[in-house]
């Protein structure tokens, strides 16, 4: 027994029916085809699944896709503005805040709202920001310094504008 | 030169954005396997009963072993055959008849999606007939019930290794000591499981395969046997896969068979996820051991012999053979001169989950025997801990180093270069050591417990036989590399290119790497033992100089210039000093394909009219295509090292144990890209954090695994992970060309060894089995106030409160 859900997703309006036991992370993955959000546990540990939903940072494996009717879904794939990257995605990069790049979209995504809500973390706030995501290739090293290397290239934008 | 600098990572830019392709990624449409998996961790299966299940909307096919047909029945290969595993086993890839752990697979499901086929697997009921299960390396020792019917006492391996005369050295030793040592299992526990996902092409009888291993090469070899197909009809590509640590290693999984196999039956696509609770019971687990140690030492603490009889518990099977323990009984020695030395091991089955490498493999248990040790002589002694460790360095100019035993690759363990007094004494200023005194002083009269460690470990790295690399510069001047082994996010795409660009003198920009694709490069051996950067690197190396001959050549016809008179920069030859007389590389590549038909504007150039050269002379020599292909084997291992050193307090009233500071000093030969390398520690080190403090496999009496989620198998998050300080030293290896050792694995080597040193020095209590829980730190202090656990002597004048 399937049923339309509409809901918008990286600023676009998508429909797909899915059962309503489907799980959003699974009905962003296969079938809406957004792929860069990544499930590691299912049991809302992780973190990998990870996504905005209206804004805030959720676990897409613990919710099911027909309770994101109607709302908005930000998934890794959504948010650099204009194909480019975000500046938390740059800042990522730039310090080497990755290896596998299988934990990555989750802490994107949480970093980003991260960083909107409280742009210039002290040390302490961006360990307890991250401290619902698992990395097992960095040893959080490199992630630290990104958040703060993005409060930077975001405060820079600010600037700019 | 591209090479040695900290450049960013390549893949980067696909992976932030969401475009990575994990197997999962991939195979929208295939059908979706689940499986049946046994509850019992020893059973007899007594019945299949799938007729409930057949009703469920979606199903495809519902596979018991009894379906099993050809080779596919039969038992998984034992991967790494050894003379001293003289009973190794290894699991059907469906039960057959008995199950052995739980988790094993029983029935394979195949239906539309996978939530349909976990609805028809729930629905499957497999009756048994438990029988008394063996759990822990007591149980398989006392021998009451066996794992396996015709293996005698549980022994799946024995083995012994000396050098000299360690009865009679330690006989003769002014001091001996006497002790036990036990670490408890972990596991490799990357964040994407285990998947496999096959396509099977009925017109053209051939198989793809995509699978989440870190050996294409020696999956697609063994899919070719089991299926009965040439391994030409069979392609295995490893795409981003999302951390291996060592599990993946481990192959044919029995999905790795099924799979395809049912990809062929069906005629359809087939995929399988590994969910995370199969991972806990279906994957591998790593690291328990015990190990008892007896040490003859002089006043200096100078080992005289040394002699360690380890038990090592490989759970239900052996399909990675004796691996684990081998490295621990070579490994254990480090960067010290042993005296006499015999080690010796029992390789025992469990009622468990099979164990077989996780990052360090083994090693981490021989760097805990050997620094404990080290630790324990200077206790023993009243000596500075770094000054026992001093005197029984291998020297400078003793390299290279012969241990007299056999390594992991079947080949004697000759360490090749080093520096260890360097490190120690830089490790020593790095944390400080002599000054600690004072800040342990400072911090008791705060009301603070604070104590430091330090653990050394040498790590053989780069075991062979061999690795390969293609290099080809296309017409457009596009360098494609390509090599067999696989990628886990150690950054294989930059690093190679690196070496690449180097080598050939071309933009980084220009070089592709592609891995682990067996389209590309069918010969490999994989991803293990921190081997990726010495055997594929090196592989790139050669492979890349003979492309830069032939060029050079090709060039120097063109130019009508003596080769060796030409350089490459920035992707274009010129003559030394006549930047005029140049040509771009990719007309080199054009020239070096003599064509009949052009089938572009460049290749016109290459066409019968359009070349010169001699009328009498082929138009080819030797092979066409500016590419070329070489291989790396070497002699044996080399040998990289380093020591670490932490702080540590511990809180006086609950036991919290909170690293306050901790350092690296690592040495990996030359380094290709530093903060690569750097990553690489940090995530070691993280993972030798979580092993010492957090991390481990709790079984019950009846092998049920109680802590089978992320909920209950403690992984250090960020919180967790203290700031990792580090320093590199670079000792060339003089085996290979580049000069590089491996990095992968070192950093959570000595990790349980060191976090254990500082913990011990700041409560005087000896601390001898690892992980360590505030809990078990809470009741040793207990049991040290009432005499039941030992302290340390030096407890008796600097003891804590």
């Amino acid at each position: 027994m399937t049923r339309e859900i509409s809901l918008n997703v990286n600023g676009v309006p998508r429909t797909a029916s899915a059962e309503p036991r489907r799980l959003l992370s699974d009905f962003l993955r296969h079938d809406l085809g957004l792929t860069g959000t990544h499930v590691g546990c299912e049991h809302g540990v992780c973190g990998c699944c990870t996504v905005l939903f209206d804004g805030e940072p959720v676990r897409s494996c613990l919710m099911f896709a027909v309770t994101a009717a109607g709302h908005e879904v930000t998934t890794v794939e959504g948010l650099g503005a204009d194909g480019g990257m975000s500046p938390v995605q740059r800042a990522f990069s730039e310090c080497h805040g990755l290896q596998c790049g299988f934990c990555t979209p989750g802490f994107l995504c949480t970093v980003t709202a991260l960083l909107r809500d409280n742009p210039r973390p002290s040390e302490d706030e961006v360990l307890e920001g991250i401290s619902g995501n698992l990395c097992r290739c960095t040893g959080y090293q490199n992630i630290v310094k990104a958040v703060h290397r993005a409060a930077d290239l975001i405060a820079e934008e600010r600037t700019d504008r | 030169m591209t090479f040695g600098e900290p450049i960013a990572r390549r893949e980067d830019p696909r992976l932030v954005t969401g475009q990575g392709r994990y197997v999962d990624d991939l195979g929208r449409d295939a059908l979706a396997a689940a499986f049946v998996r046994s509850p019992h961790a020893h059973a007899r299966i007594t019945g299949i009963d799938v007729d409930d299940a057949l009703d469920v909307d979606g199903l495809v096919a519902i596979y018991t072993w009894e379906d099993l047909d050809g080779r596919v029945g039969e038992p998984l290969p034992l991967l790494i055959p050894h003379p001293a595993l003289t009973h190794g086993r290894t699991a059907h890839p469906l039960a057959r008849d008995v199950v052995r752990h739980v988790g094993e697979a029983v029935v394979m499901v195949v239906a539309r999606d996978r939530y349909l086929a976990e609805d028809a697997a729930e629905r499957i009921r497999v009756t048994y007939e438990p029988l008394p299960p063996v759990v822990g390396v007591e149980n398989a020792v006392n021998a009451s019930c066996r794992v396996h019917d015709d293996v005698p006492g549980n022994v799946g391996a024995h083995l012994v290794q000396e050098t000299g005369d360690v009865s009679a050295a330690i006989g003769a030793a002014p001091h001996v000591l006497e002790f036990r040592l036990d670490i408890e299992r972990s596991a490799s526990m990357p964040l994407e499981g285990r998947g496999v996902y096959a396509r099977w092409d009925a017109d053209d009888g051939s198989l793809r395969v995509y699978s989440s291993t870190q050996t294409s090469t020696s999956v697609r070899m063994a899919i070719a046997v089991k299926l009965g197909l040439p391994a030409n009809k069979v392609e295995v590509i490893a795409p981003d896969v999302g951390g291996g640590f060592g599990v993946k290693i481990v192959h044919p999984w029995p999905e790795e068979v099924l799979v395809p196999w049912a990809a062929r039956l069906l005629g359809r696509e087939v995929k399988w996820t590994e969910d995370r609770r199969e991972h806990f019971v279906s994957a591998a687990h790593e690291r328990a051991q015990v190990h008892h140690v007896r040490v003859g030492f002089d006043d200096e603490g100078r080992l005289l012999g040394l002699d360690v009889r380890i038990q090592h518990d490989h759970g239900a099977y052996t399909p990675y053979g004796i691996i684990v323990p081998i490295i621990t009984s070579t490994q254990l020695l480090g960067p010290y001169k042993p005296g006499a030395y015999r080690v010796e091991f029992t390789s025992l089955y469990t009622n468990t989950v099979i164990v077989t490498p996780y990052r360090g493999a083994g090693r981490p248990q021989g760097a805990f025997c050997m620094e404990r040790t080290m630790d324990r002589i200077a206790d023993e002694l009243g000596l500075d801990r770094t000054a026992v460790r001093e005197v029984n360095l291998i020297r400078p100019e003793e390299f290279p180093y012969d241990q007299g035993l056999i390594f992991q690759d079947g080949r004697p363990l000759i360490y090749d270069s080093g520096d260890y007094p360097e490190m120690l004494r830089r490790i020593k200023e790095l944390i400080g050591w002599d000054g600690f005194a004072a800040f342990r002083a400072e911090a008791e009269r705060a009301g603070r417990r604070v104590g430091i460690g330090l653990a050394c470990y040498v790590e053989g790295t780069g075991v062979g036989p061999y690795e390969g690399g293609h290099v080809e510069i296309d017409s457009s001047g596009r360098v494609h590399v390509s090599t067999g082994l696989t990628s886990q996010g150690q950054g294989h795409q930059t690093v190679f290119a690196q070496v690449a660009a180097a080598e050939l003198g071309v933009p980084i920009e220009d070089v592709t790497v592609t891995t682990g694709d067996t389209r590309r490069f069918g010969y490999a051996v994989g991803t293990f033992a921190s081997r990726a950067a010495v055997m594929s690197g090196n592989a790139i190396a050669l492979a890349a100089r003979k492309v830069r001959e032939k060029a050079l050549r090709i060039a120097g016809e063109a130019l009508e210039a003596d080769p060796r008179d030409l350089e490459i920069v920035d992707g274009v030859v010129r003559v030394k000093g006549n930047a005029a007389a140049s040509i771009p590389l990719r007309t080199v590549a054009v020239l070096s394909n003599p064509l009949r038909y052009a089938f572009d504007e460049a290749a016109q150039q290459a066409t019968q009219f359009a070349v010169g050269g001699s009328p009498d002379d082929p138009p080819l020599t030797g092979e066409p295509g500016l590419e070329g292909r070489d291989y790396y084997s070497p002699p044996r291992s080399t040998f990289a090292y380093g020591m670490h050193a932490a702080i540590v307090e511990t809180d006086p009233d609950t036991a919290e144990i909170r690293i306050l500071r901790y350092a690296v000093l690592h040495d990996c030969g030359r380094l290709i890209n530093p903060r690569i390398v750097e990553g690489q520690i940090h995530g070691g080190v993280a993972q030798g954090v979580g092993g010492a403090l957090y991390e481990r496999m709790v079984y019950d009496a009846e092998g049920q695994l109680l802590n089978a989620s992320f909920m209950d198998f403690l992984m250090p998050y960020a919180t967790e992970v203290p700031r990792i300080e580090t320093g590199h030293m670079e000792t060339a290896s003089p085996l290979n060309p580049l000069g590089v050792k491996g990095a992968g694995e070192a950093g959570v080597i000595p990790g349980s060894a060191v976090i254990a040193a500082a913990i011990e020095d700041a409560e005087g209590i000896r601390i001898t089995r690892m992980p360590i829980s505030p809990s078990e730190l809470y009741h040793l202090r207990l049991a040290a106030a009432s005499g039941v656990a030992e302290r340390t002597n030096r407890a008796g004048s600097a003891s804590p409160s």
